[in-house]
């Protein structure tokens, strides 16, 4: 770089990152805080802001646009926060921005100061005039390690983050000797986050300690969880805390080559990583001699295709090679032979971003986060039949029912809770009565349920269990990489069985199958694809038996969704006369006029969607679900209606 | 059964080639090269899996063996308008498979299949990963959340509507000039 000293070179970034910083931070008006993160565009983002810079150009007020990642509030997307000082009001958070609501706070807000109360969800800061966000739950009670700059900082300049005391931590992890961050590391308790919870710290002593001349750091981004994204959103909201991460832990081991392993199927974290890169090996943070400590580092990226197995990490190393993405047999582990024969190492998105908060901050504040055996914070991704679905993070050892009901709100309209899915595919549902179970590694894994890589999935009554489990086998079944006979076959065995059952053709000895195939596609398969892959019919076989039972032997599914078991029909007492709203919502025709001019379902024709249900107004609240099929009436359909139907 | 190469995709294939020198002749490298492949046609046509193979000498069945297991890649051309019907956890609890009946019954497609005059396309995705806008629908690179059996009519109405504005205004420019 120069022959300035690390320290020196630091400053450097630091006084001209806040230079450029401050030139929007000082400069006079507004600033609009837009999330631009995938599920924020996904809301409509992109045309709030559209709105937003239309009204400030025609109006000529004095506002600047400050795009950033994502805040983690999934459910308020999209998230606009407005700092407005001239108007006397501190920054407000403003959920669900629609394009028009965006107009109507360019000209209210920003011209004429009145902040539209009846709008906001609260202030970020402590102030006298109005109640903040902190006030809620679901803002007080997380704690972000990980997440902290998430939504504050424009993922896609350098500058933000730096600013924010950004890559501050290298100047000292770069000088000190290797073992010291390791040490450091260790002491932190800091486990992998991926999934499994290996210590960090020894993995990276296992890599220190492997004699080679080259060795490599892969960024396991390869995210295939279906219902957990939040990869993705570290990756789009703040990608440089985990490239710094990543630097760390190359010069703990002694590494002088990385790689970001991302999956391709997250175009916008693609792009904002490689521009990330391009950005640190501007500045010198990455490439030869990083802030004149003489230490080499070169990341790539490498874009995963799309096969969840990929995410094991010897078949993440087979793909990197250019082969098919199966796994092999451990050890040799990654850590004495992984790419291309190199000792390598492999960290999870949230496992190398929880690096540079330890370093800063020191290994006993990270212990005192979270319990004894799993220290930090987990990450969850909230969804499903939840109030405030979105990216939460809390301290290790909450339980699930702070989390479900107090953090996110419970479930929405009226329903009861029925499970939670943790761990995608490989995880299992669990009931009620392990809402009181502590979160973090152990606990999870002692209910059957695991950590997975943080996704959460909320089932309210209405949930057909069987269907839930027969969905994930149809996941890991179409997954599986077909190496092991037993996850080959087995699985394709398992879905086949669960398929008779949600169409109602269940046998007397199916759930007994069941558990046996489960059991050994567990013992039978050499990956933790194959060896999951069973967990969801497990768990639900265990806390849900009686629906299982009911689906074989009544043949009905109680949580009405498996479609074969199911009918609807139109309650004539309550169905209005003339009224025509289900008419046109249904796909298919298949409602029609009885002779006293109310309406009725044609059974052939129904393909159960239950789109009549919605349509029907409330205050009608005519149309009826039903399992099993016959307990439907059935109302004769007139014959001109048929005819009427053909043409 | 394929399609004959459209003069498009003969140019595309002439990018492709002039491409190939930015990649090292190393195994690693197939995956990134088909990746680019299918960035420019959308899709993995045999002659450009046979440039890829020559390219790197293998063998064009090593080659398939890698495409073909993962999702990524695709061997039949999508529609102008690619549907994606997300299948993750959240959509299904949600209701999209169906969404994807409706898809399926509206474009008179199966999941997988293309229309035959290739406007539309129809397939399901494992995650997008906006789990919290469930059921989500992907129409080109717009993601479209909270879906609904109706909105399945309205989403390619609005296409069609769409593809005539644009069939007039260029009707428009061509008469004007």
């Amino acid at each position: 770089m120069n022959n300035k000293t690390p320290e020196q070179n630091y400053a450097l970034l630091y006084a001209g990152a806040e230079k450029h910083c401050n030139e929007f931070r000082l400069a006079p008006g507004a600033k609009i805080h837009i999330g631009l993160a995938t599920c924020g565009i996904a809301s409509g983002a992109l045309e709030t802001k559209a709105a937003f810079e239309e009204v400030i150009a025609q109006r000529n007020i004095k506002a600047r646009i400050h795009t950033v990642g994502c805040v983690g509030h999934c459910y308020a997307e999209p998230v606009v926060v407005i700092d407005h000082p001239e108007s006397g009001f501190p920054p407000i958070f403003y959920p669900n921005v629609t394009p028009g609501k965006a107009r109507m706070l360019a000209k209210l807000f920003l011209e004429e100061g009145d902040p539209r109360l009846e709008h906001i969800l609260g202030a970020t800061e402590e102030n006298d005039l109005i109640p903040t966000v902190n006030e809620f739950s679901r803002f007080n009670m997380e704690k972000r390690v990980v997440m902290e700059k998430c939504g504050h900082i424009d993922p896609e300049d350098i500058h933000d983050y730096i600013a924010e005391q950004g890559y501050s931590t290298l100047v000292k992890v770069l000088q000190n000797p290797p073992e010291e961050v390791i040490g450091e590391i260790k002491q932190s308790g800091l486990r992998g986050r991926g999934g499994a919870g290996f210590p960090t710290g020894q993995k990276w002593a296992l890599g220190r300690a492997a004699a080679a001349n080259e060795k490599i750091v892969i960024c396991n981004a390869d995210e295939g969880d279906p219902g957990a994204y939040m990869d993705r959103t570290i990756l789009e909201s703040n990608p440089h805390q985990v490239l710094e991460g990543m630097i760390a832990c190359a010069y703990a081991i002694g590494a002088h080559k990385a790689m970001v392993y991302v999956r391709a199927e997250y175009p916008l974290a693609v792009k904002i990583v490689s521009r990330a890169i391009t950005q640190a090996k501007d500045l010198g943070l990455l490439g030869k001699d990083i802030l004149g400590t003489g230490f080499d580092l070169d990341i790539d990226i490498f874009q995963g295709s799309g096969a969840f197995v990929c995410g094991e990490e010897t078949a993440l190393i087979k793909s990197a090679e250019g082969f098919r993405g199966m796994p092999r047999h451990r050890p040799p582990f990654p850590v004495e032979k992984g790419l291309y024969g190199l000792p390598t190492v492999i960290n999870n998105v949230k496992t190398l971003a929880s690096v540079p908060p330890i370093l800063s901050r020191g290994a006993d504040w990270y212990r005192a986060i979270g319990t004894p055996d799993s220290p930090g914070t987990a990450i969850f991704s909230v969804v499903g039949n939840i109030t405030h679905a979105g990216l939460v993070e809390i301290p290790m050892g909450v339980s699930l029912r702070t989390l479900i009901f107090d953090i996110c709100g419970g479930i929405p309209n009226k329903k009861k809770f029925k499970a939670v899915q943790i761990g995608g595919p490989s995880g299992g549902c669990l009931p009620e009565k392990f809402l009181d179970t502590p979160i973090d590694f152990d606990s999870l894994t002692g209910a059957g349920a695991m950590m997975g890589s943080g996704g959460m999935v909320v089932m309210d009554e209405d949930t057909c269990m069987v269907d839930v489990a027969r969905y994930f086998i149809e996941f890991t079944q179409n997954e599986s990489c077909g190496k092991c006979t037993f996850c080959r076959i087995g699985t394709r065995h398992l879905l086949n069985i669960l398929d008779r059952i949600t169409k109602g053709e269940g046998r007397e000895g199916d759930m007994a199958e069941l558990e046996r195939l489960s059991i050994d596609i567990k013992n039978g398969s050499l990956c933790g694809l194959g060896k999951t892959a069973p967990n969801p019919v497990l768990t639900s076989l265990e806390y849900f038996k009686d629906e299982y039972e009911a689906h074989i032997y009544e043949k009905r599914c109680p949580g009405m969704m498996c479609r074969p078991l199911t009918a609807f029909y139109i309650d004539l007492d309550k169905c209005a006369r003339g009224c025509d709203a289900c008419v046109g919502c249904c796909p298919v025709d298949a409602v029609f006029t009885t002779r006293n001019r109310k309406k009725g379902i044609d059974q052939e024709l129904c393909v159960k969607c239950g789109e009549c249900m919605v349509a029907c107004p409330p205050e009608y609240d005519a149309v009826v679900k039903v399992s099993p099929p016959e307990l439907a009436p059935i109302i004769e359909r007139p014959e001109e209606s048929k005819e009427k139907n053909a043409k | 059964m394929h399609q004959a190469l459209t003069v498009e995709e003969e140019i595309s294939l002439n990018n492709i080639r002039s491409r190939l020198s930015e990649f090292d002749k190393q195994r690693s490298r197939v995956i990134p090269l088909l990746q680019m492949v299918q960035a420019e046609m959308a899709y993995l046509p045999p002659a450009a899996i046979t440039i890829v193979a020559e390219y790197l000498a293998l063998s064009e069945s090593e080659i398939y063996g890698v495409a073909t297991f993962y999702n990524q890649f695709r061997f039949n051309p999508p529609g102008k308008h690619p549907i994606k019907v997300c299948m993750g956890t959240a959509c299904h609890v949600k209701g999209g498979d169906i969404i994807l009946e409706n898809f399926e019954r509206k474009l008179g497609i199966a999941e997988g299949e293309t229309t035959e005059d290739r406007e539309y396309s129809l397939e399901r995705v494992a995650c997008v990963g906006c789990c919290a806008l469930a059921p989500v629908t992907l129409v080109g690179d717009l993601v479209q959340g909270h879906m609904a059996p109706s909105k399945v009519e309205g989403t390619i109405t609005r296409i069609q509507v769409e593809n005539e504005r644009k069939e007039r205004e260029k009707l428009q420019e061509e008469s004007s000039e």
